[in-house]
């Protein structure tokens, strides 16, 4: 055990892992795409955080005597809607629920991706079964099993997370179990195993690091599928409900008002776009940052 | 070839049988009993044993299930709950708007892509490069039902050229073709775009390969160079992604029906969701699956007929 420590914590070995880092996030910064979805990204989390303090108007406040502005009347920089809610402050609010909703679906659907595909990588009795389950969710088309899931659980925004989490781990699962696949017959998982390591330290501190440019790209662009998706069931009705400010629920309640106050579909369709695109290019950039091909050139 | 159609072909029927498991059992699971939301808020507690009983609630699940499974392979799918109509019948009246939507969205995603893929991948690097490589990402990024909006906006309520909404005129009428215009872009946007992208990846692999030159050298023409040498090679990733966008494209047909109010499969799917009409969820979504895993097998098979070197073992 001693010397699988020492094998693990040598000096030079976080150095490197740093260098590798930095070295990847400047090459993602060249990219110029990627490096324009870096700053949209980056808009939207800062105004996640700070919406209370960007905002004159709360989300929910309505206000009938000026109802459906104009962009710039009033002093409404994004107008109002026809309750007379600052459209400003609910497309911040709304930036605010798109990257929870998006990154907790996220993050619980790689919880049980990885965990799947590490097991059934690693296990061969269980990779058949496990990945007979995956080849069933990949079935479903597109949202389709998202929605089978909300039609279980009934409509809410915790239950479309609930779905996009499950939707997302047959990806995963896939992703991860290839990678387990031809990273556990190197060498070093060899000697680990010969060394008395258990399975679950193989595969959490050997294997599963060893996977991190897969997932990290497919993180990245499922946050854009994830986030899309959320918009479209809000947009259904099956997820947030009003008066929730969610981009979707928005464009929803927006197209009844086509004719008179068009802006109050047009603006949340124009972030959402953004956002959509802004964590495809991030995605893009990564994947063509972290192909280990590149690193021959470099 | 026969031998890999039948392989599939079991598959398939695994699949199937897999799909309606996990489908019955997540609509059984699912809270609310399905005799209150039958007989409604007044029923008295002898009249929703009596729908349990009718319903055939009170058997084991497994035996509910085998049950179900023997109506479907006789074509039925059960009765909704909230009009009692039968799920088949709801589903054959909405499913010609559905396919029709899908196929106009195909055909329309499948042109677009793959000439802009094409004439892109031929001037590499020209503004109709740069354009189309645009409309490639963001395509991807626009939300399907929001361009629907849009272009409702836009072509129905500013410039009155098209319908708002709608898919009951025959398609063979102008009518028809008009109705089926705007929903079809709305829903083909998204997969022109990655047919496109894919279009033209494949295709400056393809002419930069060896034999292209060589037919080059040997002073094939331009045209028949790039139509007939090229395309065929260029086309094996490009049927894979027109496959794969089946998929999203079904799914994208149940949103773009409920923005354009076309009576289709997807919003019988989704009104059955809110009104947690399972029998409908539970046909609807089947039949939905189905379509998707058989195409897939579809597009296994071209794909080992457009490319014979692929064998599956």
């Amino acid at each position: 055990m001693s010397a699988e420590v020492v094998f693990n914590e040598k000096n030079a070995a976080p150095k490197k892992k740093e260098r590798y880092i930095v070295q990847t996030f400047k090459r993602v910064l060249k990219n110029k795409l990627a490096f324009i979805g870096i700053i949209i990204v980056s808009i939207q989390i800062i105004l996640a955080i700070f919406a209370p303090f960007l905002t004159s108007y709360g989300p929910y406040e309505q206000n009938l005597a000026v109802t459906e502005l104009g962009i710039g009347e009033e002093g409404h920089i994004l107008g109002t809607d026809n309750y007379g809610r600052d459209m400003w402050s609910r497309l911040v609010y709304g930036a605010r629920i798109s990257l929870i909703v998006g990154l907790s679906s996220v993050a619980l659907g790689l919880i049980g991706g990885l965990t799947l595909g590490l097991l059934a990588g690693f296990y061969r009795r269980i990779d058949g079964f496990v990945m007979r389950i995956v080849d069933l969710l990949f079935a479903f088309p597109g949202i389709l099993l998202a929605m089978l899931i909300i039609a279980m659980l009934g409509t809410s925004l915790v239950n479309v997370v609930i779905a996009i989490s499950i939707w997302s781990i047959p990806g995963c699962a896939r992703i991860v179990r290839g990678s387990v696949l031809s990273i556990k017959k190197q060498e070093y998982i060899l000697a680990m195993k010969s060394l008395g390591a258990s399975d679950i330290r193989i595969m959490l501190k050997h294997i599963l690091p060893n996977c991190t440019a897969p997932i990290i790209v497919f993180a990245t662009m499922r946050m854009a599928t994830a986030i899309l998706s959320t918009s479209a069931l809000s947009f259904l009705g099956l997820g947030a409900q009003p008066p929730t400010p969610e981009w979707g629920a928005m464009i929803a309640a927006g197209q009844d008002f086509m004719w008179t106050a068009p802006h109050m579909s047009i603006i949340p369709g124009i972030a959402i776009m953004l956002t959509v695109f802004a964590f495809n290019v991030v995605g893009d950039g990564l994947r063509d940052a972290l192909d280990p091909n590149m690193e021959i050139d470099l | 070839m026969i031998g890999l159609i039948v392989r599939r072909f079991l598959q398939l029927i695994l699949l199937l049988l897999g799909i309606s498991f996990l489908v019955f059992m997540s609509m059984h699971i699912a809270p609310g009993d399905p005799a209150t939301i039958i007989g409604g808020p007044t029923a008295s507690a002898s009249d929703l044993e009596a729908i349990r009983d009718n319903l055939g609630l009170d058997r084991p699940v497994i035996v509910q299930y085998a049950d179900y499974l023997g109506g479907i392979l006789q074509g039925d799918f059960g009765y909704s709950f909230q009009t009692g109509q039968s799920v088949t019948d709801a589903i054959i009246t909405r499913f010609p708007n559905t396919i029709k939507l899908a196929t106009a969205s195909m055909i329309v995603a499948i042109i677009i892509g793959i000439v802009t893929g094409i004439i892109s991948a031929i001037k590499q690097n020209s503004w109709i490069d740069l354009s189309s490589t645009t409309f490639a990402l963001a395509g991807v990024s626009i939300p399907n039902f929001w361009l629907g909006a849009m272009l409702i906006l836009v072509f129905a309520v500013n410039l009155q050229w098209l319908p708002v909404g709608g898919l009951s005129a025959p398609i063979y009428t102008i009518e028809g073709m008009k109705e089926l215009i705007l929903p079809a872009i709305t829903l083909g946007t998204a997969s022109a775009a990655l047919i496109a992208r894919m279009s033209r990846s494949a295709m400056l692999e393809v002419i930069r390969s060896d034999y292209i030159r060589t037919a080059k050298a040997k002073g094939v023409k331009q045209r028949s160079l790039i139509w007939i040498h090229a395309l065929r090679n260029a086309m094996i990733p490009v049927v894979t992604v027109i496959g794969i966008n089946f998929g999203g494209l079904l799914g994208g047909t149940i949103i773009t029906e409920q923005v354009f109010a076309i009576n289709g499969i997807g919003r019988l799917m989704i009104d059955a969701i809110a009104a947690r009409d399972f029998p409908i969820v539970q046909g609807t979504v089947l039949l939905v699956a189905a379509i998707f895993v058989f195409v897939n097998l579809i597009v296994d098979v071209i794909y080992a007929f457009i490319d014979p070197r692929i064998t599956y073992n």
